[in-house]
């Protein structure tokens, strides 16, 4: 018997007490979309685990009129100290139904347990109870004293890490004062309602946030509608729709997108570790990461080791069951993503790259994909360029730094890089260089409430984490706009003794200097990465 | 009998040369009341192409250069400026019809806003960056740094002092930049540009375009090797076409600015164009 043979070990369901059917959460209640809905399943068995409600315009006008009142009448009245009580006590609520909150995502996403136990619910608990001691404290954000929130955000999310970007989004915009319509992704809305719950235990007062679930139309839906900030994260192209469609207002927006990093291997690296940080880098989540290291830069004279090694290392991952605790590789997301990975892999095999796969038993049902590398890959290539977002890996070599810097940064993507490397000096000498948001120095996919994550060039726009973060759902009291509503209302009347409220409710809804006059194409398909 | 003046060529300025625009084109300038002061050179989309090779190409070196050092290069323009401060103010009373005092007064604030911004190249970093207390062994450490090639439309109400507080702020994390000039006042522009290309700012980092912006902005909004668009001085235009045709290379953009606010001097300008690039490296006594 080989040490890879195991006793299934299976986290029991047993934890979850979940509904037939899920509603939409708007203004504290749940209640029924005018949309066809839609059934969540398991991407690892293809059965069905509930019914969903799908928003309409009309359903996701209603949560963003939810999200205006709330705003006006209590959250922005409130305290900061009071807003960061509320986001306190989301967080320890999460660390109590941690367990409960873990098996849903890995059921409803097909992700590891042990990754959804161990990194995604943790970090949600973090991510809340760092940005809980940030809202009392606004005056040193960086924007100067009395920064203003700007009111009602709409956030789309990816199905990738579901509770996670639920926390990057939802934690930062409490913190900042201004209040959420959320929409998750069409395959993985579980966790988001289960999370809604969680904010009726906590008490939070009706629609602060507001959960609308649904298709891609939705997502552009909430994007058109009457929000003063629009947070995406999501692939590239919805990216691109997103900031035409926003074209010409005065919404502020933030664009967490796509991704091809570099991880680069020199010769002189910790060998064990830079294996394991290349399987964590591309193996993790399935390869379902913005920010995997997708594209392994190794130095030539290694080149044949690191390979042997990493194929030896891929032959011991155990791929199955996501709810079983031994388990390293889950399922693919969906059929419509499975389908992508396999295109992929079969051009990169059309181009000439070798393919390897690891040789794992694939279970009959649900979607799978054996973790793959291709070797002899050339820059040119569409597996070198665009995005899998699977358990896949393309290798390159290279000579010098020089041209390590220079095929890394060959990508019109920005997002994240690895270096390994044993001299400190070269590590951040080539960090120096690289143009990618967020760089890992003998270690890959990190993430902390406290760092600022987000990319360069065609990755997006804007920081989510740490200070960086905050600022994005803040303005400085004294800008431009907030000075043009100033004016507007000295010139309307005696505005200097307008109370401190309504200064703000001005402030947060300033005149548009010019109306968009595009409306709202399909700007959205399938909020997904 | 008075002396005959000796009338100067204005032309473009673009990787630290003084060019005609390809097109051979050039429009009339005119003084307040309709005098003939100039033809100056009407830039085409070919210029605007060369000006943004000439930028790319500067990105390395002027972004590398230490913080130290791009402060005292910008302040060295002050020094210049000041030099020819009796030129400029010439220049503007003649081309916006304004009192000597007045144009005196956005020379010396153009000249002043120089120096803020040569202050800030070596501190904005300290203020914009964080140490982040991240929960395990890493030192994690973000820092702004440029975001690459910036195209911006300068305010089109003054000669002056809109084009130096468009310009200077992007130039102080280490950008480079190309810019449209004031399409009524282009001539105190290309003055500066010599002020420029007499000071130690390397070639390339700064890229002056005289004539229409309408025509030209739209091919640097479009163009997949600018980075971000500052339409600051765009608010006549069609900006939101440019912010679509911007949005197909997720430039970072820009929205007009209006009135006498527009472009003032702020640490947001500076940061503005920056990315913040966080760096995660291990920790280990072993």
């Amino acid at each position: 018997m080989s040490f890879l043979e195991y006793a299934p070990a299976p986290e029991s369901r047993a934890i979850l007490s979940l509904r037939d059917r899920y509603g939409l959460f708007i203004d504290g209640e749940f209640v029924d979309g005018r949309g066809t809905p839609f059934q969540t399943i398991s991407p690892a068995s293809e059965e069905r685990i509930a019914e969903i409600a799908s928003a309409n315009a009309e359903d996701v006008a209603d949560a963003v009129a939810a999200a205006r009142r709330a705003y006006e009448r209590v959250w922005s009245k409130m305290s900061g100290r009071d807003r960061g009580k509320y986001l306190f006590r989301i967080a320890r609520l999460v660390q109590e139904r941690a367990r409960e909150l873990a098996v849903a995502e890995s059921l409803d996403n097909g992700k590891p347990i042990k990754e959804s136990r161990d990194v995604d619910v943790p970090l949600v608990a973090a991510w809340f109870f760092y940005y809980a001691g940030w809202a009392d404290k606004l005056d040193h954000a960086g924007l100067g004293a009395d920064p203003r929130a700007l009111g009602v955000a709409g956030q789309v999310i990816p199905w990738n890490f579901p509770l996670l970007m639920l926390a990057w989004k939802i934690a930062p915009a409490l913190a900042a004062g201004n209040t959420v319509v959320l929409k998750p992704a069409e395959t993985t809305p579980l966790t988001a309602l289960l999370f809604a719950e969680i904010l009726q235990q906590a008490e939070l007062p009706a629609g602060v946030v507001n959960i609308v679930t649904g298709a891609g139309e939705t997502g552009a839906a909430l994007v058109a509608a009457d929000v003063d900030k629009v947070a995406f994260t999501g692939s590239t192209g919805v990216g691109r729709a997103i900031a035409k469609q926003v074209a010409g207002t005065q919404k502020k927006v933030t664009l967490e997108l796509g991704g091809k990093a570099a991880n680069i291997v020199f010769d002189d690296a910790p060998i064990d570790q830079a294996i394991e940080g290349i399987v964590n880098g591309i193996f993790f989540n399935q390869g379902h990461v913005c920010c995997a290291g997708s594209r392994l830069l190794v130095q030539e004279n290694i080149h044949d080791e690191v390979v042997d090694r990493l194929k030896q290392r891929l032959s011991t991952l155990r791929l199955g069951d996501p709810l079983d605790k031994n388990t390293d590789i889950g399922a693919i997301n969906s059929a419509a993503q499975l389908a992508r990975i396999r295109e992929l892999s079969d051009v990169g095999v059309a181009e000439g790259a070798e393919r390897w796969s690891a040789p794992c038993e694939l279970p009959a049902e649900g979607f799978w994909f054996a973790p793959t590398i291709f070797t002899g890959v050339e820059t040119s290539h569409r597996i070198a360029r665009e995005e899998v977002f699977g358990p896949v890996l393309s290798v390159l070599s290279f000579r010098t730094p020089q041209e390590a810097i220079a095929k890394a940064n060959n990508t019109p993507y920005g997002l994240s890089a690895g270096i390994w490397s044993d001299k400190g000096s070269r590590i951040l000498a080539v960090a120096d260089q690289l143009r990618a948001g967020v760089i890992w120095a003998n270690t890959f996919n990190r993430f902390d409430p406290a760092s600022p994550f987000g990319g360069y060039k065609e990755s997006g726009y804007g920081r989510e984490g740490g200070r960086h973060g905050l600022g994005a759902y803040l303005a400085p009291a004294t800008s431009r706009s907030a000075r043009a509503a100033r004016a507007v209302e000295a010139s309307a009347a005696p505005a200097a003794k307008a109370s401190p409220a309504a200064k703000a409710d001005a402030e947060a809804k300033p005149a548009p200097a010019k109306r968009s006059r595009r409306s709202s194409k399909s700007a959205e398909k399938g909020a997904a990465k | 009998m008075s002396r005959l003046t000796v009338p100067k060529t204005y032309k473009l300025f673009i990787g630290g040369a003084f060019p005609r625009s390809e097109s051979g084109r050039t429009y009339e300038v005119t003084n307040a009341s309709g005098g003939f002061l100039a033809n100056a050179a009407k830039a085409s989309r070919k210029d605007a192409r060369d000006a943004v090779v000439a930028a790319r190409g500067a990105v390395a070196g002027w972004a590398g250069a230490t913080a130290y050092n791009r402060g005292q290069v910008l302040y060295r323009i002050a020094e210049l400026l000041e030099g020819r401060r009796a030129q400029f103010v010439a220049e503007i009373e003649e081309a916006e019809g304004v009192s000597r005092a007045a144009a005196g007064a956005q020379v010396d604030e153009a000249i002043d806003r120089w120096v803020w911004y040569a202050g800030w190249a070596d501190k904005f970093a300290q203020v914009a960056g964080n140490a982040n207390p991240v929960a395990g062994p890493y030192f994690n450490l973000s820092v702004p740094e440029p975001t690459g090639v910036v195209a911006i439309v300068a305010p089109q109400d003054s000669a002056l002092l809109g084009l130096v507080s468009a310009v200077a702020p992007a130039l102080v994390a280490g950008n480079a930049v190309v810019v449209v000039a004031s399409e009524r006042f282009p001539l105190s522009a290309i003055s500066l540009a010599e002020v420029l290309a007499t000071s130690d700012v390397p070639k390339g980092v700064v890229n002056v375009l005289t004539g229409s912006p309408a025509e030209i902005a739209p091919w640097l909004a479009s163009h997949a090797d600018v980075n971000a668009l500052d339409l600051v001085g765009a608010g006549a235009l069609d900006w939101i076409d440019l912010e679509i045709a911007a949005a197909d290379t997720l430039k970072r953009v820009h929205r007009p600015e209006q009135g006498t606010d527009a472009a003032a001097p702020s640490l947001e300008r500076i940061v503005g164009f920056t990315e913040t690039k966080t760096v995660w490296h291990t920790k280990s006594l072993r």
